[in-house]
């Protein structure tokens, strides 16, 4: 191995450790083709970073495109899996529009997909693996996680509008608690009971003491089974060591449309960008006529070259 | 510790910005030394301050060469940069808001000719109340664009009126209050976050006992 430190630059020596931690824990390296039928995106749109999405005819006509995501490829081509948990990583490139410069660019991203009978003992393993990765790349980093269930739970006590259900979510990605303000006054509804909304946006800090905080606020029965969750995760944490650098952090939203339960960001210090990004994705599977729910996480290793 | 990069906007608000800072102790004396220099140091108090472009703050901010930094609300509303928002300052306030002759109406205007430097929220607000519009992007001096006929009215700023009344322009809608916004870079947050959450804790002083 000793060669191979000296002929590997820095970001084929992380894609490598990467890869020999998720065989290590157990995944499968998932392999695709660079194309995918045209279909499967413009199916779902949303869920890509940006709609933007190369495309050419193949040779029998069909509308193909060079892929600009790998979990959609990983849901169409994997099988329900009911009873036990398929656990698959991938290496591959992606094609994306980069929004300043209106180009294409080639993206080199790696991550990972549990798809099964996802229980919390698997997220719980999942969140661990995602922190585990931040960590190869750099000791000094954070995981932010937060809990879908909970926000949407806690904005549906307040009588919104689609629209202001949405923009309460932007508020929540923004930690904007000025905006909550601005969203009931246009709703008509008193600004005091966004109360509990604002405490939970200006909410981050480690597991064990936003726990504590989230039981005693008035909305806790509501979310009793979550918890549970969150508190079987702080548990893992601590067995890994992990406490210090994986916070609560409500402010992680994701597309709500196709995330569920637990999300997640990671970020490494003196890298202005998030690096690692994932959590349960049960709302996209069901839309692709999936039964299993689903759990996972993409390293940006293109970003690393900001280091 | 790492140093706190902090972008203002250059002027009149960046000046006031600047005093609340330094009324919530975290000052950096050599700003206000007469030069033409753009960067200053407190390196005591781990603070670099620089001065950009109103309109350049926020991506300062959300690329992660400032951690914090002051914009206004126009702004983040045109270009929707990916930062954290921690906190209404309540200084530059004035709105956004159509303008236009005094006797224009939407009656008989199919397309609605459009004259800003704030295409999108332009957009937004007429595809909000369902109305088409052609829009003229312009740099500056926006007002003289319905005398000459370039646009039916004007999406801008409006803070005391006094130019468009002297224009013969008046405002037709008000589209959104503005004023200037406390902003923070997402990732840097994280690591940056108790130094960054002290001083939001007491510019938001400052803010309440000013408002109350």
């Amino acid at each position: 191995m000793d060669f191979l430190a000296k002929v590997l630059d820095k970001n084929e020596r992380i894609l490598y450790t990467l890869r020999k931690l998720y065989m290590d824990s157990g995944y499968k390296k998932y392999r695709m083709s660079k194309f995918e039928e045209y279909d499967l995106y413009v199916k779902n749109k949303d869920f890509l970073v940006s709609s933007n999405v190369i495309t050419f005819n193949d040779i029998d006509g069909k509308l193909m495109a060079l892929k600009p995501d790998v979990t959609l490829s990983i849901i169409k081509n994997t099988g329900d899996c009911i009873d036990g948990v398929q656990k698959l990583f991938y290496n591959e490139n992606v094609y994306r529009a980069s929004n300043e410069t209106q180009s294409f660019k080639e993206i080199m991203q790696t991550g990972v997909e549990c798809i099964g009978n996802i229980d919390n003992k698997c997220i719980c393993e999942n969140i661990i693996l995602a922190a585990q990765s931040l960590n190869m790349i750099k000791d000094k980093f954070i995981l932010d996680i937060s809990h879908l269930g909970i926000i949407e739970k806690v904005t549906g006590l307040l009588n919104l509008s689609e629209n202001g259900k949405k923009s309460i979510l932007k508020a929540f990605g923004e930690k904007n608690t000025a905006y909550v303000d601005e969203i009931l006054n246009f709703e008509g509804i008193d600004t005091k009971e966004g109360n509990a909304l604002k405490t939970l946006i200006k909410t981050y800090g480690s597991f064990s003491e936003i726990i504590s905080k989230l039981k005693i606020e008035a909305f806790s029965s509501l979310i009793e089974e979550e918890i549970e969750l969150l508190e079987e995760i702080a548990v893992s944490l601590e067995k890994n060591g992990l406490s210090d650098k994986v916070r609560l952090d409500f402010s992680v939203i994701n597309n709500m449309s196709y995330y569920n339960g637990i999300a997640f960001n990671g970020f490494i210090s003196g890298i202005p960008e998030g690096v690692l990004s994932g959590g349960q994705y049960d709302k996209l599977m069901n839309k692709m006529g999936k039964k299993s729910r689903a759990i996972g996480f993409a390293v940006y290793l293109d970003v690393l070259d900001r280091m | 510790m790492d140093m706190l990069n902090i972008a203002l906007p250059k002027g009149r608000l960046g000046e006031k910005v600047y005093s609340m800072f330094e009324k919530a102790g975290f000052e950096c004396p050599s700003i206000k030394e007469n030069n033409r220099k753009l960067i200053f140091e407190n390196k005591e108090l781990k603070l670099r301050y620089f001065w950009v472009k109103p309109s350049d703050v926020a991506i300062y901010v959300e690329h992660g060469a400032a951690d914090i930094g002051v914009a206004g609300k126009d702004i983040l509303l045109e270009y929707e940069p990916d930062v954290y928002e921690l906190l209404d300052l309540k200084i530059g306030k004035c709105k956004m808001a159509v303008a236009g002759k005094k006797d224009f109406s939407y009656e008989n205007q199919k397309t609605v000719k459009v004259a800003t430097k704030f295409k999108n929220i332009a957009k937004k607000y007429y595809s909000g109340i369902g109305k088409d519009i052609d829009i003229i992007h312009l740099n500056g001096s926006i007002e003289i664009a319905p005398i000459l006929g370039l646009s039916d009215v004007i999406v801008d700023i409006v803070e005391t009126g006094t130019t468009l009344k002297e224009n013969n322009l008046t405002v037709l809608e008000d589209i959104i209050p503005i004023s200037a916004r406390f902003i923070a870079n997402k990732a840097n947050f994280k690591f940056k976050g108790e130094q960054i959450e002290k001083i939001v804790n007491s510019l938001k002083e400052q803010v309440e006992a000013a408002n109350d």
